[in-house]
């Protein structure tokens, strides 16, 4: 039996995006297009097209590059493929993996905890309950802050899924 | 025309202007806009979209469900809520293994996904349903004086083929948009350039995020700016109070306003 290749990994994790969105990969030539265009290569490590030749070249320390977290999802590189590789849907399913492999930075965890705890990744604060009553908007918006049978909706969907788990969210301690 | 508005976390926890100035300004076009009640974070594309595609996705999915009830199409003021919700809605259209895949999960909570709606970004409905005619005829107070940066975000555009809104290299949607209302839509430097907040990288590493945007910040004052207008939340949030962190963590003041479009069409038509 042979194990299963990083490029089977990948499509499994991004198969929901489409799993000729994923395949697209194959097509990629490593022309460098997708770094060229990059805005973040500018300022950071990231090579996208070094990101798809460990894919390609099956080397899953990919999933462990910092750089991997410093795309942008502009979609760039996306556009101007020559190939047609969908180079965002394929950096988000090599994300996916590192996630499951728990490589998630904290501020990160932080954010998936803030929407289970409240329903959203940047919750009201104090100040902005006061301009929406100064504006003549409802103090409190109509979304699950308002609303606990939704938030309870939102956290029944995480807790299928699985994130919580995944994050190692503790609900006890809502962090 | 009947519309619900998705209203996602940054317009109302941070910036109630904009909700306000959306539900105005399309009201003043006889378009009724219908808060949808009990929605969550959209869920941040480039956050939830790379930790799990399935609770994205599932997410995603609910919040578009709770507008489905509502029988019309939905619209964001936020380029994440437009990426996410119309990503997911595409996919949940022409994929009918992951709907049903969805449709389990939703189960859980008594929801389905129909199909039945479009999601929308409010600059579409300005452009596409009230045009630049209508916009330019109901100008009472010429915007001028303004020279308008116009910053379009990622995720308004791109990726192109499932957006639909044409070539990503050289929009002009909302140029035409700020310049019906008597503003100036000025060139700059790298001007479809990313405002540096997405895709996580705003939470997770805000030195290099705020490097982009006091990239941005330059090239527009360069180019004699006087504010910036976006079409979205989280790169309003990025340009905005980006400028107060820009200052603490590089010691550059910067100053420049920045307006959504909906706030300098409110001004135009003169809306109190």
């Amino acid at each position: 039996m042979t194990s299963k290749t990083l490029m089977d990994e990948v499509k499994e994790a991004g198969k929901i995006l489409g799993v000729d969105n994923i395949e697209s990969l194959r097509a990629c030539v490593q022309c460098g297009k997708c770094t060229g265009s990059c805005p973040s290569g500018r300022l950071t490590a990231l090579r996208t097209r070094k990101l798809f030749l460990k894919v390609q070249l099956d080397m899953k320390d990919v999933i462990s590059e910092d750089a991997l977290w410093y795309c942008t999802t502009c979609y760039t590189c996306y556009e101007r493929c020559p190939r047609g590789v969908k180079t965002t849907d394929i950096i988000r399913a090599i994300r996916n993996i590192a996630v499951k492999e728990g490589l998630m930075s904290d501020s990160h965890r932080k954010v998936v905890g803030y929407v289970l705890k409240t329903g959203h990744a940047v919750p009201i604060n104090t100040a902005t309950m006061k301009l929406r009553e100064k504006l003549g908007l409802e103090k409190i918006p109509p979304t699950t802050h308002k609303h606990r049978e939704a938030l309870e909706s939102v956290q029944k969907i995480v807790r299928k899924t699985g994130l919580d788990k995944l994050i190692g969210f503790d609900w006890e301690e809502a962090k | 025309m009947k519309l619900s508005y998705f209203l996602g976390c940054i317009t109302p926890n941070r910036y109630p202007e904009i909700e306000l100035s959306v539900v105005k300004t399309l009201n003043a076009f006889n378009i009724d806009v219908i808060p949808l009640e009990g929605t969550s974070c959209c869920p941040a594309p480039g956050v939830f979209g790379s930790f799990d595609l399935t609770t994205w996705l599932a997410l995603a999915a609910r919040n578009i469900c709770i507008a489905e009830r509502k029988g019309v199409d939905v619209i964001t003021s936020c380029n994440g809520c437009y990426g996410s919700l119309q990503e997911a809605n595409h996919i949940l259209k022409t994929q009918r293994d992951v709907r049903e895949q969805v449709n389990k999960i939703l189960s859980e909570i008594g929801m389905e996904f129909k199909g039945t709606i479009a999601v929308k970004h409010v600059i579409e409905i300005l452009y596409d349903n009230i045009g630049i005619k209508r916009i330019k005829d109901n100008t009472k107070n010429p915007q001028s004086k303004l020279k308008a940066a116009v910053h379009y975000g990622c995720h308004f555009l791109k990726p192109s083929e499932i957006r639909g809104h044409g070539n990503s290299e050289n929009p002009t949607i909302l140029d035409e948009l700020v310049e019906a209302t008597g503003a100036k839509s000025i060139f700059y430097e790298e001007k479809n350039m990313c405002c540096g907040a997405g895709g996580g990288l705003r939470s997770r590493d805000p030195k290099v995020s705020l490097q982009y945007t006091k990239e941005k910040l330059t090239n527009m004052l360069k180019a004699g700016a006087s504010c910036v207008v976006t079409p979205c939340a989280f790169c309003h949030l990025q340009f905005d109070r980006g400028q107060v962190d820009i200052g603490k963590v590089f010691g550059e003041q910067f100053r420049l306003p920045v307006l959504y479009y909906n706030q300098i069409l409110q001004k135009a038509l003169d809306i109190k």
